[in-house]
């Protein structure tokens, strides 16, 4: 009946494991009491759960990557906790079996579970307000990649309370991840959770890809998109091509695994170093996918603060594309040392050094648009700030590891874990916090607080320098990576200065937990009245009011420039109520995305368990429920003319007096 | 008021930090080599770094420059919106980096030949041969011309070529001395081949560098290099001891355990390197792979090796 899976799975006497379980299951009920004591539940059915508003589902993805994020930097802090202690006769509080656990974890979730959903929610709520659109192409598949991403989730938070996670590291490690090394469930919930919402990311890619070839507002010609759609379309363009090899190498495993196959095994013919072939042509794309909209944010935001206009637009934009086809060719990289010949080695430690090239040029485009410029230093230009001076450390560090002969001495050292954690941290998620403070008047109609975001700046910036500029040092020392405990001294105050380091970005952590819930209760003070929430804003997205109407644009704007809201202001055109209204027809809410996400979760349980006949029953009701999305033909309903001009005029209404408000204001002043 | 004390704490900050590093430079044994190919990957991390730094340095300067020249108190300076073309600029930007990495890139060419871990190294001395074989969770070293064997330590002279065949007879390892120079992954069915050399008798520590399950923190040996004297009365010593390694004692040795210690074997059974590395290649092109290991002798030319390698990897 329950396969695999007996009580004992539970780790009972595991106080630790037993405590995160116990709180965040309390933290759920308590939620789910006040949902119910306040009666929200119909709200939140039909406002938000089945809702297929892409800026809906954007946020929806972004408090999903938040949270996650405190749980993957929960499992950030209690290793840093462990190897500032575990020298010599200590062995820290952690049993090495955990440690691995927790290692693997980290890595998974901060990968697939904050910086894909991140950077996706980013997308949902900005891609089609800045090409004009009124939803994506598709969007109830893009409400069931959200839910098939919930579902992953749901896997990595069962696998904390029952049974266990995979030890193998979020790269899985061949063949340590075969049945042979690792009988036990921890593999199967990794696998299955990377699975499932990986097939979500394919979705999201085929989604956005189309809905930025084809959704585009007349005029606005590929050379007229605004940076960080272009910067989503090479990540989409990567996302469509990537993640299926992501998908045929875990199902490879899963045929290991579960039938007993030599794909990745010792014996019978199975190749451990195909695994890592595989793998890193996925793998390698990916760690662009999540970089490359980061990019794109930090070009809005340099040129919305600098209040001017965007230096070497097509530069970038090439740049961006070189990018997007070398991120192919360098997987190799990865394994320099599995003892292939030079020739090898060079061709990839050349095409990975060659991606140096259009970064740089990225960068230099970035300092040259604030060149001349008026610089405003609100929160996300402090992100951009911090970003472009601290990850020019790391590219250097990466350049250093793509010559093949250098890496032969800091691969799979500390010095490798402090590279890309320089790569990610600054060059990705500075990116989307610098994004979530810049579009969070969009999404929400009030700006968070300035003193707290920037305090949180602060604290990440500091930590994240204290925490990993000690790695560098340990890799040079010659520390490996993922140690539970060691026996050298030489290594252990540079790890508790590491520690400390954490300590440090916990600060900003709760600072940033900090200036949400000052932004929510001060909202009334900070609103934003006009849509234009920087007063600068210079793409489409900043011409809808904040929060926008369900449809984004009455009228579908017509596009003649680059930055072509900046323009209608210079022009004098914006703001300009239109001649008529005409119906709206905008995607129904539906419930196959909440059914296909809590299906699949049943689904990859029942495997992670060997639960057969609940795998069978629900994968039989997934495809019976994509089936019946084909049979629906009630997919739109109907905003009529007459509403759309009370909405606006409500809105024409509240910038007029903003403006008066600004005029008044100008007046006093002088 | 305040920005002088945050300056004060960047400065004590900085030379704070100044001081842990010089002071740590000593410890950083991966730059402080022992071998002549760790130095030579040493220089090439520095002259990276040093090439690097013609970009590099300029960001930091114009990031903080611009940043604090056009902040939008400074009514001063200059503002022109529409400015965002030069050509000039552009150029600069993109063949700076261009040169820069063609100058990496004909570094990364020659070195890659020079330091591939395959090439044997040139020496007055005699190659010492060694072969090594991870297990879970321990490392066993081959000494195939004398016919001895330890575990978890490594005895060899110093200033004499030293020449490892690898392989795993588990999940996969990377063997690594950080002073004596390249890592390189040991696989279960697979010989990869490593070239190295200690410049000087001394005692470095060795690692396993990729992750390999419970017992991997434990996965640390001590490779100690020896003067010519010392090194043949170890060898002495060795021939001597009690313990031998006969099959059924490798196969106790190979069992999952952690920290097995330090034991010197006066005698190995013959071929313990090849069928080890011939176990896992199962029911698929077996013979003709037994065949090849048979006829290569210990010391061939390292490109038939690989090439053999690649055959195994095609036969797969």
């Amino acid at each position: 009946m329950f396969g695999k899976l007996t009580l004992s799975a539970i780790p009972f006497n595991d106080h630790i494991i037993m405590g995160a379980v116990v709180s965040s299951t309390v933290l759920a009920l308590v939620i789910m009491a006040l949902i119910t004591y306040y009666k929200k539940w119909s709200y939140l059915w039909h406002e938000w759960l089945t809702s297929l508003d892409h800026k809906k589902i954007g946020i929806m993805y972004i408090i999903l990557a938040l949270v996650m994020l405190l749980r993957g930097f929960s499992d950030a802090i209690m290793m840093r906790a462990q190897q500032a202690m575990a020298l010599g006769a200590n062995h820290g509080y952690l049993t090495p079996h955990h440690f691995d656990q927790i290692f693997s974890s980290h890595g998974t979730i901060m990968i697939i579970f904050v910086a894909m959903p991140f950077m996706i929610g980013l997308m949902n709520i900005v891609v089609p307000q800045q090409i004009g659109a009124r939803d994506v192409a598709f969007p109830l598949m893009n409400s069931i990649s959200f839910w098939l991403t919930v579902s992953g989730v749901g896997l990595m938070m069962i696998s904390l309370g029952v049974g266990e996670f995979s030890n193998t590291g979020w790269t899985g490690i061949a063949p340590l991840f075969e049945k042979t090394y690792n009988p036990g469930v921890g593999v199967d919930y990794w696998m299955w959770a990377v699975q499932i919402a990986g097939i979500g990311s394919t979705l999201t890619g085929i989604n956005f890809f189309v809905t930025i070839i084809k959704m585009r507002a007349p005029g606005m010609r590929l050379m007229k998109m605004p940076l960080f759609t272009w910067t989503a379309l090479t990540t989409n363009v990567l996302m469509v091509l990537s993640f299926p090899v992501l998908t045929v190498a875990l199902f490879l495993l899963t045929m290991d695994r579960y039938l007993g196959m030599h794909f990745f095994t010792n014996a019978l013919g199975g190749n451990m170093m195909m695994w890592n072939n595989l793998f890193w042509m996925w793998g390698h794309p990916e760690v662009y996918i999540v970089i490359l909209p980061a990019f794109g944010v930090f070009s809005e935001v340099v040129a919305t603060f600098s209040k001017k206009a965007l230096f070497g637009y097509k530069s970038l934009v090439y740049a961006t594309a070189v990018i997007m086809f070398l991120s192919f060719t360098v997987w190799l990289h990865h394994f320099f040392t599995m003892g292939n010949t030079p020739d090898v080695n060079i061709f990839f430690g050349i095409t990975t050094m060659l991606i140096a090239i259009p970064t740089g040029v990225k960068v230099y485009d970035w300092l040259f648009t604030m060149y001349r410029g008026r610089i405003t230093f609100s929160t996300p230009m402090y992100w951009t700030m911090g970003f472009l001076t601290v990850f020019v450390i790391g590219g250097m560090t990466g350049v250093l590891m793509a010559i093949p002969p250098a890496d032969f001495v800091v691969h799979n050292s500390l010095f490798l874990i402090a590279h890309f954690h320089n790569m990610l941290i600054p060059g990705a998620l500075f990116g989307y916090f610098a994004g979530y403070s810049y579009w969070f008047p969009k999404a929400f109609g009030f700006k968070l607080n300035e003193k707290w975001g920037k305090r949180a700046f602060w604290g990440w910036l500091i930590g994240f320098l204290v925490a990993f500029m000690p790695l560098y040092v340990l890799g040079f020392m010659g520390m490996p990576r993922r140690l539970a405990h060691y026996d050298n001294p030489a290594w252990q105050p540079y790890l508790i200065v590491a520690a400390v380091g954490a300590f440090i970005i916990l600060l900003g952590v709760m600072a940033q937990g900090m200036q949400l819930f000052v932004s929510i209760r001060d909202r009334k003070k900070n609103t934003d009245e006009t849509g234009d929430a920087w007063e600068y804003g210079r793409t489409l997205e900043w011409m809808t009011s904040s929060p926008p109407a369900d449809y984004n644009f009455a009228v579908i704007p017509k596009v003649e420039e680059l930055d072509e809201f900046w323009d209608m202001k210079e022009k004098g055109t914006a703001y300009k109520r239109p001649e008529k209204y005409y119906d709206i027809y905008m995607p129904k809410n539906q419930p196959h995305g909440v059914v296909v996400g809590g299906l699949a979760l049943a689904f990859g349980f029942a495997m992670v368990w060997y639960i057969w006949w609940l795998a069978i029953v629900s994968l039989v009701a997934i495809i019976t429920t994509i089936i019946l999305i084909g049979a629906n033909d009630d997919t739109d309903y109907v905003i009529p003319a007459e509403d759309v001009k009370r909405i606006e005029d409500a809105h024409f209404e509240k910038v007029a007096a903003a403006m008066a408000q600004v005029n008044n204001q100008g007046k006093g002043g002088e | 008021m305040r920005k002088r004390s945050l300056y004060n704490l960047f400065k004590v900050g900085g030379l704070l930090s100044m001081v842990v590093f010089l002071s740590s430079c000593s410890k950083m044994i991966v730059l402080d080599s022992k071998g002549p190919i760790g130095q030579e990957e040493t220089f090439l991390i520095y002259i990276s770094f040093a090439l690097m730094l013609i970009v590099v340095i300029p960001v930091f300067v114009m990031a903080f420059w611009f940043a604090v020249r056009y902040r939008d108190t400074n009514e001063k300076a200059t503002y022109k919106p529409k400015w965002a073309h030069s050509t000039k600029i552009e150029w600069v930007i993109w063949m700076v980096p261009i040169a820069i990495i063609v100058a990496l890139s004909y570094l990364t060419w020659t070195r890659t030949y020079q330091l591939d871990p395959y090439k044997p190294i040139q020496s007055e001395a005699k190659t010492f041969h060694v072969e090594v074989v991870s297990m879970d969770w321990n490392w066993l070293f081959i000494y195939p011309e004398y016919h001895i064997a330890t575990v978890n330590e490594l005895v060899f002279p110093a200033n004499t070529p030293l020449s490892f065949r690898l392989t795993s007879a588990s999940v996969m390892t990377s063997f690594f001395i950080p002073q004596l120079g390249s890592q390189m992954y040991a696989m279960a069915g697979m010989q990869t081949r490593l070239n190295l050399m200690a410049n000087e008798p001394g005692v470095y520590e060795g690692h396993n560098l990729e992750f390999s399950g419970k017992g991997y923190n434990t996965m640390h040996f001590e490779a100690i290099a020896k003067t010519p004297e010392e090194f043949k009365e170890w060898l002495e010593k060795a021939k001597k001891s009690p313990d031998t390694l006969s099959m059924a004692m490798f196969k106790k040795i190979s069992e999952p355990n952690i920290n097995y210690p330090e034991t010197v074997y006066s005698s190995v059974v013959p071929g313990l390197f090849d069928h080890i590395l011939s176990r896992f290649m199962g029911w698929m092109g077996t013979h003709k792979k037994m065949k090849m290991d048979m006829h290569m002798p210990l010391n061939h030319a390292n490109d038939s090796t690989r090439h053999m390698n690649h055959k195994n990897m095609e036969d797969k």
